[in-house]
């Protein structure tokens, strides 16, 4: 299942997407990828594996530290290849990886071999829509659709500019920030996603810091998707019940889903 | 082929650009916008020019070494007789002294124009990441003088070797964090830096202290730096009359060798940059990105870097924290593929018996950075009769007691 079709199935359900983050090799190879089908089976509407990088530099506390054990415990690109053609096309996969890695297995193979595997997106946080010519190439060529990041300290022109490069979604950052979870959804956030809404038709869906069915029931009236993140890592490591965590967030999303705020869709205003 | 680079997107022909998370880009673009009307504005010019020349001790002399290529231990004679005698023979070698910036190293020369800048932007807070801290404490420095907020982020590892600094930095009125992950060493003081400039991106001006990093800072720093070689210019034409035959400056993130090379890149003199050799060629043991890396991207853009097979960053050893450093800026990437300068390393032993010969035989205490320069120039001394060499001495040693003395 592709993307746009999860949301159509998602906008026909009256209900945001789940996209739940797991870090690929955390807390246990083993682990983790017992832990993807446990989210798809639970209710993630879409399943986000992080590639580990030596140098995550958008994430915060505890994202690191699943990436440092996820190195240590050998995950990599074959891996996590091996783990997506697994799920057999069960949810939409989504790889989030650091530029690094991607880049030196070579931009086009690398597009080939995601899509070949079963993965529908992917998001490379250090990759900005200016400095993405190839990899949007690649990715509409032949891979997954490549999903850009925009930012609360972006101008209009730059968020004009994010989504129209984007392709399956747009990733809404809800702080200026690392990732991590938050007692509260940032000041300003939902100004930045009615300005969003105010400028595509794309799907948009948000993260960093969303951590609690709160956040997740407030963001559902907001925005097409929620990704939670940091909160299921710091679950993972802590031996949670990562089926009940997953099913609270995912209740969350039914809870008034129908985005209220219809803003006039379309060019900028 | 085109050296004077970098295009408007900030590439010096594949190397450079912007690999950011999007939260930081319009920084960079105010960041572009203001740099580029400061360039062109003659009064900032002119506070900065004030500023180095009466705050940093600018310019710095260029200063003949006999005795230290020589290595004979014999008594001086006097100058100018030497000269005389024996100056069409021997190599003629000087050193830029940069040691003798105000806080010891030409690390200043780039914090005075940045904290300038960032005042100009009314940024009320400065954040910089530091590996030898010489950029800290300079980072620190013009703070103080500007009555701006500073913090450094530095690995605990570089923090436990270059304890002094991080005093100074305090007595400065800085705030040092430590910095635990990773290596802990200058990448992971970088990643931090980068992990507070996001979170409080809208107040706070983050100084890198490197030519590193996305546009514009390798520009940026270049600029900054480049009074190094103006300088050197116009000295060496004073002394000799002529060009020199090499330049030599030793290689961290690269920022006193642009300094240096810079202004020369559009003659033919060589230059020589000289990375960490370490302990050896083996991945880990060494910090010599031009050498041993492959082009990939950290902190920002897409230059020469030191990772595995997997794109994963390595970690790095040398014996000086400034040199210890995965990465390289872009332009020096574009300058070793275009053939322009050569670059080459020097091991921890030769960085260190380099710095206790021009201690004993000059009266001056190199930084271990520096002394990876002074390394090769003895290599090379005596090789061509005549020849006339120059060593970037990007900073004094009194930070490097403790290692040098072998009590670290
Ligand atoms: C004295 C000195 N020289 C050289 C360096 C290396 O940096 P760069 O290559 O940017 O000049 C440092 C860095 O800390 C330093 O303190």
């Amino acid at each position: 299942m592709t993307l746009s079709e999860k949301w159509a199935e998602l906008r026909r359900r009256n209900e945001a997407g789940l996209v739940a983050y797991l870090m690929a090799g955390h807390p246990t190879l083993e682990k983790s990828f017992e832990n993807m089908r446990t989210l798809a089976e639970n209710g993630a509407d879409f399943i986000e594996i992080g590639l580990p990088f030596s140098d995550p530099i958008a994430d915060g506390p505890v994202i690191q530290e699943a990436s440092n054990i996820g190195l240590a415990n050998g995950a990599d690109l074959d891996t996590v290849l091996a783990a997506a053609r697994s799920m057999n096309g069960r949810v939409p996969l989504i790889l989030m990886s650091y530029l690094n890695p991607l880049h030196r297995r070579g931009v086009n193979r690398v597009c080939r071999e995601l899509k070949a595997a079963g993965f529908e997106g992917l998001i490379i946080p250090d990759l900005p829509a200016d400095e993405a010519g190839q990899w949007s190439a690649a990715c509409r060529k032949a891979g997954p659709d490549l999903i850009f990041l925009a930012a609360p300290t972006s101008p209009p022109d730059r968020l004009a500019k994010i989504a129209a490069a984007s392709s399956g979604f747009v990733y809404c950052v809800s702080l200026t920030g690392t990732t991590g979870s938050r007692s509260a959804v940032a000041a300003g956030a939902e100004a930045f996603l009615r300005r969003m809404r105010g400028r595509t038709d794309k799907p948009l869906a948000v993260g960093f810091g969303v951590s609690t069915p709160e956040h997740v029931k407030r963001f559902s009236r907001l925005a097409d998707g929620v990704i939670v993140g940091s909160r299921i890592v710091r679950a993972a490591a802590e031996g949670e019940d990562i089926a009940a965590l997953v099913r609270s967030l995912k209740n969350a999303t039914r809870h008034g889903a129908r985005p209220k705020i219809r803003v006039r869709r379309g060019g900028p205003r | 082929m085109k050296l004077s680079q970098p295009d408007r997107r900030g590439y010096f022909g594949n190397y450079g650009g912007r690999y950011v998370p999007e939260t930081v880009l319009p920084a960079l673009d105010e960041l572009d916008r203001a740099y580029r009307a400061m360039r062109k504005d003659r009064a900032f010019r002119r506070e900065l020019g004030g500023l180095l020349r009466d705050t940093v001790g600018r310019p710095t002399p260029l200063t003949r070494v006999l005795r230290f290529p020589d290595g004979k231990g014999k008594t001086a004679i006097p100058r100018s007789a030497k000269t005389r005698r024996r100056g069409r023979t021997e190599t003629r070698m000087y050193l830029k002294r940069e040691d003798l910036c105000h806080t010891g190293a030409h690390k200043i020369n780039n914090t005075i124009g940045q904290v300038l800048l960032a005042r100009r932007m009314g940024k009320r807070r400065v954040i910089a990441e530091t590996g030898a801290g010489q950029h800290g404490v300079a980072t620190a420095t013009a703070c103080a003088l500007f009555g701006l907020k500073c913090t450094v982020y530095m690995g605990s590892e570089d923090v436990r070797r270059q304890a002094m600094n991080v005093y100074r930095m305090q007595l400065l009125g800085a705030e040092v964090v430590p910095v635990e992950s990773g290596t802990r060493t200058l990448k992971d003081a970088i990643n931090e830096a980068m992990r507070d400039w996001v979170t409080r991106i809208r107040d706070t001006y983050y100084c890198i202290g490197s030519v590193v990093g996305p546009h514009p800072y390798p520009l940026m720093v270049r600029d900054f730096q480049s009074v190094i070689g103006l300088e050197v210019k116009q000295q060496i034409l004073k002394e000799e009359g002529r060009l020199p035959d090499l330049l030599v400056a030793c290689v961290g993130g690269g920022s006193n060798a642009m300094g240096l090379f810079h202004p020369f890149l559009d003659t033919d003199v060589p230059m020589v940059g000289v990375e960490a050799g370490g302990r050896g060629r083996q991945p880990g043991r060494h910090g010599a990105t031009l050498c041993h890396g492959q082009p990939g991207v950290l902190h920002g853009a897409l230059s020469y870097l030191l990772q595995d097979a997997k794109g994963q960053v390595l970690a790095t050893h040398s014996v000086s924290a400034g040199l210890d450093y995965p990465g390289v800026g872009p332009e020096h990437a574009f300058l070793k593929d275009s053939g322009r300068i050569r670059y080459t390393s020097v091991p921890d032993e030769a960085a260190l018996e380099a710095f206790h010969r021009l201690s004993e035989m000059e009266g001056i205490l190199p930084a271990l950075e520096s002394s990876h320069a002074l390394a090769y120039a003895l290599r090379v001394c005596g090789k061509s009769p005549g020849s006339v060499l120059v060593v970037n001495l990007s900073g004094r040693g009194d930070k490097d007691l403790d290692i040098a003395g072998g009590r670290l």
